[in-house]
């Protein structure tokens, strides 16, 4: 057989598996005219789901976002600046493999790692702020997510206006070991003495926030959010029953789960999001004079 | 008429009398105005010996009326944008506390206070407005971020006490509370509270330490349950009528034993039977008080809370030592 001839096989092999997509794959496909939800298994035209804020127009389930499609239902139109868009991961620990899953991440997500930070306005307020991505190595944080993340606080706090972090993330970045550990670390005294300046923090946590991200900066609000039927938790889910030798509850780990148990100020759906921090953002403005 | 108070009764049937003439006359040819005309100048008469005579048990009762406005319905007539925060981020979010952001006139503030049920299911789930330590643990919460971000901070006082129960005693409700007690001294902003309701115990202290304490004309504010004092005086809870009339805790005794600053008027008969006017009345005070305590600067505003409540307490001294040499 001939070089060319494997080459063509190959190809039309890889086609094959390609039209043939998993039942996963067929809940989850963002592209195309149709989407399906995973929720309530109806079916809808994905410019209408986009148009929504990716909502399910018939459950209210929401669908994941990644940053540049949050930025679009968030952010001011017009008004976002990114910074430190450049800044990419080494392989401090020399982790076979690292690198190429970083290559493989860029070229899939057109990120060059898992966050997106920036200025904008939202409701006409300045912010800084920072987006999580899943779909860049599922959102794990290594050296470039917490410097990322610092530098958006710094700047924030140079700015003197409120720093808003959207989490999405499955913890810190193994292949980055104890340097991705003290990322949490980093990330929390930055926000430390931003917060001892004044300065306002919301975090709002996305489906999934969870290990190290879920037990920093994304605790560490004034204002703590999460987006409905979010999950978010510490410990995986799996590995707590089997320690327990116990089945967890339905809604463990859920943001109402988390509602209930004292750790969110309120669940906020995606369709009231931006309306409503504008409104608390309107709150925290400076300097407004009273004259009774 | 749902909840109708037993010092009322008089005033009722006359109410009913006089309605009852007016049917008749508007069925028969007998002019009877004469006859209703005298009997509504004794119905205004007697509304005034009723209303101006309140004993304390009759101010207990309308403390405790089923319809009496909540923190939750003068937060609506108060205030605009209120935003409500949840959790202690400890263990749970209690809903016999609801606190939160809004605005007082424009300024931003922040609200806290007890909260009752309006029915049986609400009451279950807000516990009747008796908090865990969970509550003040969130309410205290709050108090910092108010503290924080330069927010003058509004208490309404509505409970019949902390929930006396073993899981409360477990996540250490005496330390909830008395934690409360002490960082509100440290607050650098001003702290208002008003008691709407009932005043109850250390349950209610543990939103209680302001600059300003107001109390609604027929609330009550005390040590104990009128119920609680007679069980223990007299052993025997059904003479907490006698109790509530030894124990000075309705408004206008507090007012004399220099416990709070000022009573807020209530409309007559009680708060219940109008919400937008008991709050306007609320709401007057509050602007004159805030005017007032926005002049200090955050260390004035300590000091003016630490007097408010150094200052309380009746002793004397004698001249001789009459204990053991
Ligand atoms: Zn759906």
């Amino acid at each position: 057989m001939a070089l060319k001839d494997l080459f063509t096989k190959n190809q039309t092999k890889k086609k094959k598996y390609a039209t043939i997509p998993t039942e996963a794959a067929k809940q989850d496909v963002p592209e195309g005219i149709m989407t399906k939800c995973p929720s309530c298994k109806k079916i809808m035209y994905t410019k209408e789901l986009l148009k929504n804020h990716k909502v399910c127009l018939h459950c209210q389930h929401h669908f994941q976002m990644n940053a540049g499609e949050r930025i679009e239902s968030f952010i001011d139109e017009g008004s976002f600046e990114e910074i430190n868009e450049n800044m990419i991961s080494k392989n401090p620990l020399q982790f076979p493999g690292y690198l190429e899953k970083l290559e493989k991440d860029r070229q899939k997500s057109k990120l060059n790692e898992a966050i997106v930070t920036g200025i904008g306005t939202v409701g006409g307020c300045k912010v800084v702020v920072a987006i999580m991505d899943a779909s860049f190595r599922m959102g794990s944080m290594g050296s470039v997510v917490g410097e990322k993340i610092t530098l958006a606080i710094e700047k924030a706090d140079e700015l003197s206006v409120p720093f808003i972090i959207f989490t999405a993330s499955g913890g810190a970045r193994m292949q980055e070991g104890a340097i991705s550990l003290m990322q949490m670390a980093k990330t929390s005294v930055a926000l430390k003495k931003f917060s001892n300046n004044g300065g306002l923090i919301i975090s709002i946590m996305t489906h999934p926030t969870t290990g190290g991200v879920s037990a920093s900066f994304a605790s560490l609000g004034d204002y703590n959010f999460a987006e409905p039927e979010a999950l978010i938790g510490f410990a995986g889910r799996r590995v707590i029953e089997q320690s327990i030798r116990e089945k967890l509850p339905e809604d463990f780990q859920t943001a109402e789960f988390l509602l209930k148990h004292g750790q969110l100020d309120a669940i906020i759906s995606r369709l009231d999001l931006a309306e409503k921090i504008a409104n608390i953002l309107e709150i925290h403005q400076p300097g407004g004079e009273i004259t009774w | 008429m749902v909840g109708e108070l037993e010092f009322e009764r008089p005033l009722i049937e006359l109410r009913k009398k006089i309605a009852e003439l007016k049917e008749f006359t508007l069925n028969t040819d007998v002019d009877l105005s004469s006859e209703i005309s005298k009997l509504e100048a004794r119905l205004v008469k007697l509304e005034q010996d009723i209303y101006e005579n309140i004993k304390p048990w009759d101010r207990v009762q309308i403390a405790r009326h089923p319809n009496r406005p909540t923190t939750l319905d003068y937060i609506s007539y108060l205030f605009e944008d209120f935003f409500e925060c949840h959790g202690d981020r400890r263990f749970a979010d209690d809903e016999a506390i609801v606190g939160g952001i809004a605005k007082f006139k424009g300024l931003p503030v922040t609200v806290i206070g007890h909260q009752r049920g309006k029915d049986t299911k609400e009451n279950i789930r807000r516990n009747f407005g008796m908090p865990h330590p969970e509550g003040y643990r969130k309410a205290i919460r709050l108090m910092h971020q108010a503290d924080k971000f330069k927010r003058p901070i509004i208490c309404f006082i509505d409970t019949k006490g902390a929930y006396p129960g073993k899981a409360a005693e477990e996540r250490g409700q005496s330390e909830a509370i008395a934690h409360n007690l002490f960082e509100m001294a440290g607050l650098k902003v001003p702290v208002i509270c008003v008691v709407i309701g009932e005043g109850g115990s250390g349950g209610a202290l543990g939103l209680g330490v302001g600059n300003r304490i107001y109390m609604l004309e027929n609330s009550t504010y005390s040590v104990i349950s009128p119920e609680g004092a007679a069980a223990i005086l007299w052993k025997d809870a059904a003479q907490a009528k006698r109790a509530a009339e030894t124990m000075r805790i309705t408004a206008p005794d507090l007012k004399e034993l220099g416990i709070i600053d000022e009573i807020i008027p209530e409309i007559k008969g009680g708060a219940h039977r109008d919400v937008k006017k008991q709050a306007e009345q609320i709401e007057h005070t509050l602007l004159a008080t805030l005017k007032e305590l926005l002049k200090l600067s955050p260390e004035e505003l300590v000091e003016d809370r630490y007097n408010r409540f150094r200052t309380i307490g009746e002793f004397d001294f004698i001249n001789e030592y009459a204990g053991v040499k």
